[in-house]
């Protein structure tokens, strides 16, 4: 039930965000600073999602086939794979390591 | 013209379909966080930013509570007022246009629509784009969760990588330089290293505040990491170097998302 709230909530923040930009004064796009920190914002929380879900379980840092997903999918990304492949590719290796046996 | 004949609405069409296919991605990897089919659903309809309804399934696929879901992906989606600010500046939508028009205000949307110059044109990549990404994004998100719900254990079919490799594709096309590179591996060296010492999900937000606090003091270009996932085909180069309206609305001193189809 508090997982329905939360989902709402972020339906909610998600769209008065946008709904912001459409409402203030169109001299704030003067404010440059806004502009970058919602890009390096935006690098730095998926570079951060990337890792822990290679790494991460629960608290714990793990070494298991997900690794062999990152390998996959940067190898895909190197040959200008579409999104779509990038992540087939990934469910590949993590499935094909753990057939091999590996955690 | 006709819409058909635009050639912004086609080159919107085209980002709609490739953008909105990967909605079956994650509505198998929502399925798999321990979201049921309408939560999912739900986070397509509403949430409606591929950044951030990763970040938050991604969240809770980590063991991190709602709060921390709730967080990170409010935080990816701030990007979208920067969006939101320049939209309107375009395109100047009133009444329930710009309700719908903020529904819509997503990095391909924004990509395609500035990728035009001619302000009709504009209008037409926006809503062709936003649109179609809508329908189709939540379209497949439910044959993605149809399928996550059907096929069982997703460990045993590589769901967890599938994760690591949709958000390695939507880093990805925003390392186009050093700088963004350099901000990537110190949030995610920071993230590694915090893992064991706080709840899970709290090292996305403290990673979150290395990368505001690096925009804040360092000195990058001004829209670093305002690429969208999917790159829209440019409008035609017609004369190069005429001024290009579009681009002198939102930042002075460089045009948002230079470059050609990768």
């Amino acid at each position: 039930m508090t997982t329905w709230l939360y989902i709402l909530a972020a339906g909610v923040v998600a769209f008065l965000t946008k709904l912001i930009g459409y409402l203030v004064p169109a001299r704030v796009l003067k404010n440059k600073r806004m502009t970058r920190v919602a890009g390096t914002l935006t690098i730095g929380l998926l570079a951060s999602l990337t890792v822990l879900n290679t790494l991460a379980n629960g608290q714990q840092l793990i070494f298991d086939s997900r690794i062999g997903s990152l390998v996959a999918a940067l190898i895909a990304l190197l040959l200008r794979a579409p999104f779509l492949v990038v992540v087939i590719v990934g469910a590949a290796a993590a499935a094909l390591l753990r057939l091999a046996g590996l955690p | 013209m006709k819409l058909w004949k635009s050639p912004a609405a086609r080159a919107g069409a085209s980002v709609a379909v490739a953008t909105g296919l990967y909605g079956v991605s994650f509505g198998a990897l929502g399925i798999a966080s321990g979201l049921d089919f309408w939560q999912t659903q739900v986070l397509s309809l509403l949430l409606f930013s591929g950044g951030s309804q990763f970040a938050f399934i991604g969240v809770l696929a980590g063991g991190g509570s709602g709060g921390a879901a709730l967080g990170s992906a409010a935080l990816l989606g701030i990007r979208n007022a920067v969006y939101g600010m320049q939209l309107n500046a375009l395109l100047q939508p009133t009444g329930w246009r710009r309700l719908a028009a903020a529904q819509v205000t997503i990095d391909e949307s924004m990509a395609t629509a500035t990728a035009q110059r001619d302000p009709a044109e504009q209008r037409r990549a926006f809503w062709v784009t936003g649109i179609g990404i809508f329908v189709l994004w939540n379209l497949f998100t439910a044959l993605g969760s149809l399928l996550g719900n059907a096929i069982g254990d997703p460990k045993a079919w590589g769901l967890d990588g599938a994760a690591v490799a949709a958000f390695l594709g939507l880093l990805w096309p925003r390392l186009k330089s050093r700088e963004p590179v350099a901000i990537a591996v110190a949030c995610a060296v920071v993230t590694v290293v915090v893992v064991p010492f706080v709840p899970p999900g709290i090292p996305v937000l403290i990673a979150a505040v290395v990368a505001a606090v690096w925009g804040l003091f360092g000195s990058g270009r001004s829209d670093e990491g305002l690429e969208p996932d999917v790159e829209p085909p440019h409008a035609r180069a017609q004369d190069a170097g005429a001024p290009d309206p579009a681009r002198d609305v939102g930042d002075a001193d460089g045009p948002m998302h230079e470059g050609g189809m990768s």
